[in-house]
């Protein structure tokens, strides 16, 4: 049987009913993984044997009837999630020895449930990138054709689901890191509000942007996961003090007589006419399951590059400044005093990308330039939050493209970082604002997947899975998966 | 937005990162075209609007003074590069008598 052909709830189902065991399905995930990534490059570490070990207690507590919720599911983790005793590396050499002593939040949230961890994803370095060639550990290729990108920086986690070597996998969006990569490989990746997921032991980048997600082969896959993930945390002072959400009951809830806004700032853009296409068909779905469509204006939603580019830099030289080579992670060899040693670490323990960022947000937050850059910056992510909350007043999600276009040959846009950065045009405004956003798969340009972007109000993951399921029930383009054999 | 090699120098010193001087001009290119990004943001009207700093109106969350990690030293220790009767170890910081 190709179990990896299954949606979670099969998966699930077919552990239950006794078609197959979490020892099986586990030991088949891991088989794939041994005989398709060594092109890919979408794992830097597999835990074979932990895997093993942890679908063995699964099938034990199935015999017993002590199962738990996600019991004997396989997932993959983003290398960015602390795993207690398992090398978590972030993508960096500044990483590359480092076993974290603790374990992330949410990798305890979902291994409470009985969840199996596969291994540990690569990902651009300190999540920093769009294309998953910053990472220390190689670039991630696209399963859908292996010359071009996979995105970022969760590339490795939208990989590997492509090409079905995990069932689903977590990854972490700070500009886009989720919804990019889904939208590249022909995932359905998901956003939630900040705050939903907590941060405890997932390693920062920028900490008012960052938050923890999924990346799935459905809406329905991804509520059953996300839902997992969610509930406050005291270990984050910035986890919302709200019960865990239910993503799941509703999910088959009609959206008839809903409003989706379409930004008009974004639609003004000039994008490739396969874009324009897929989203016109994607909006004509919605027209034929009821929902009501209005041309919205976010005036200031055009200045979320520049903002997301003082901001995430500003806040990322702060968090990185801990890299310093003196209690864990690489150190340089023969410092020949202490100033020495953090400037040499530094400048071989971090890839280009990161050090231009720390430069940046160094530069940006520096004395004579606070006010122009770094408080501008903030006062602009005010007005665009202002924007969202003006437009939400009267509709229920807002719908654009997640990305420019489909994804990009490796080494494209490498020596270019501005171009890089625009990857993400549509995807940072969310993180400026806080608010949940997903990437469904909606159309394909020569053979490759491109993705739409819903975002919604605060805290209502529920509904954008809503509407995520219903166009998925109407539609195929989730089931597509690549040709990897 | 043009950067002189002696702020980019003093940047990077900031940062405590090392910068070669052959990688000094493609660096500041790259920086200088970053910088530019910004100056759409001197359009935007910004007099009457306050800073956001975070997503969430929040107040910082208090706790009770207690005990709750565990004391953690030899595990935390063992991701150190250099270690000595259970303390990291750096080169000499004090200047002074040897």
């Amino acid at each position: 049987m190709d179990l990896h052909k299954l949606y979670l709830s099969e998966q699930l189902e077919g552990i239950k009913s006794g078609k197959f065991s979490s020892t099986e399905l586990t030991t088949h995930y891991l088989e794939r993984i041994s005989k398709f990534d060594d092109d890919l490059n979408s794992f830097i570490t597999v835990t074979e044997d932990q895997a093993i070990a942890k679908a063995k207690k699964s099938d034990e507590r199935y015999k017993n009837n002590t199962n738990l919720p996600l019991d004997g599911l396989p997932i993959a983790h983003k290398d960015i999630f602390c795993t207690k005793d398992v090398l978590t590396t972030c993508g960096s050499k500044m990483l590359s020895n480092f076993e974290a002593p603790y374990s992330s939040t949410v990798f305890e949230k979902l291994d409470n449930e009985g969840m199996v961890m596969l291994g540990k994803t690569n990902m651009d370095e300190f999540a920093m990138g769009s294309s998953n060639e910053t990472s220390y550990f190689g670039p991630v290729k696209n399963p859908w054709n292996t010359e071009y990108v996979p995105g970022g920086s969760s590339g490795g986690s939208a990989s590997c689901v492509s090409a079905e070597l995990a069932p689903v996998a977590t990854a972490t969006d700070t500009g886009g890191s989720i919804r990019q990569p889904a939208s590249l490989c022909g995932l359905t990746g998901i956003k939630p509000t900040y705050g939903r997921v907590s941060r405890y032991g997932m390693i920062a980048f920028a900490s008012s942007l960052d938050q923890g997600g999924v990346v799935a082969r459905s809406a329905a896959d991804a509520a059953l996961i996300l839902e997992a993930m969610c509930g406050h945390d005291p270990k984050d002072s910035t986890s919302l003090n709200l019960e865990r959400p239910d993503l799941t009951t509703n999910l088959n809830n009609p959206i008839k007589g809903m409003k989706i806004g379409l930004p008009k700032e974004f639609f003004e853009k000039e994008m490739p006419s396969y874009v324009e296409k897929s989203i016109e068909d994607a909006i004509s779905v919605y027209k034929d399951l009821g929902a009501e469509i209005v041309e919205v204006s976010l005036p200031n939603i055009n200045l979320s590059l520049p903002i997301y580019y003082i901001i995430a830099p500003a806040e990322c030289s702060a968090n990185l400044s801990r890299y310093d080579g003196v209690r864990y992670g690489y150190r340089c060899e023969d410092p020949k005093d202490i100033e020495d040693l953090y400037m040499r670490t530094r400048e071989e323990g971090f890839g280009n990308e990161v050090k231009r960022r720390i430069l940046i947000g160094t530069y940006a937050l520096s004395a004579g330039y606070y006010d122009a850059y770094y408080l501008k910056a903030q006062k602009c992510r005010q007005l665009v939050a202002n924007d969202f909350k003006e437009v939400f007043k009267n509709i229920d999600v807002l719908l654009s493209p997640t990305t420019p276009g489909t994804s990009f040959k490796a080494g494209e846009k490498t020596n270019d970082p501005i171009a890089m950065y625009l990857q993400d045009i549509f995807t940072i405004p969310a993180n400026l604002a806080g608010l949940p956003g997903l990437s469904i798969p909606c159309g394909e340009n020569a053979g490759l997947p491109l993705g739409l972007q819903l975002v919604g109000n605060s805290l209502e993951e529920d509904k954008l899975l809503q509407f995520a399921h219903s166009y998925q029930l109407n539609t195929d383009w989730h089931s597509k998966m690549p040709d990897i054999s | 937005m043009a950067l002189s090699d002696q702020e980019l120098k003093e940047i990077a010193y900031l940062a405590r990162i090392n910068v070669k001087e052959d990688s000094l001009p493609s660096l500041k290119k790259e920086l200088e075209d970053i910088l530019g990004l910004f100056e759409e943001l001197n359009a935007a009207e910004t007099s009457e609007i306050s800073a956001m700093s975070h997503p969430l109106d929040l107040s910082q969350p208090t706790r009770q003074d207690e005990v709750t990690e565990e004391n953690l030293r030899e595990e935390l220790l063992k991701n150190a590069p250099s270690v000595q009767s259970g303390l990291f170890l750096v080169p000499k910081v004090i200047e002074g008598e040897e």
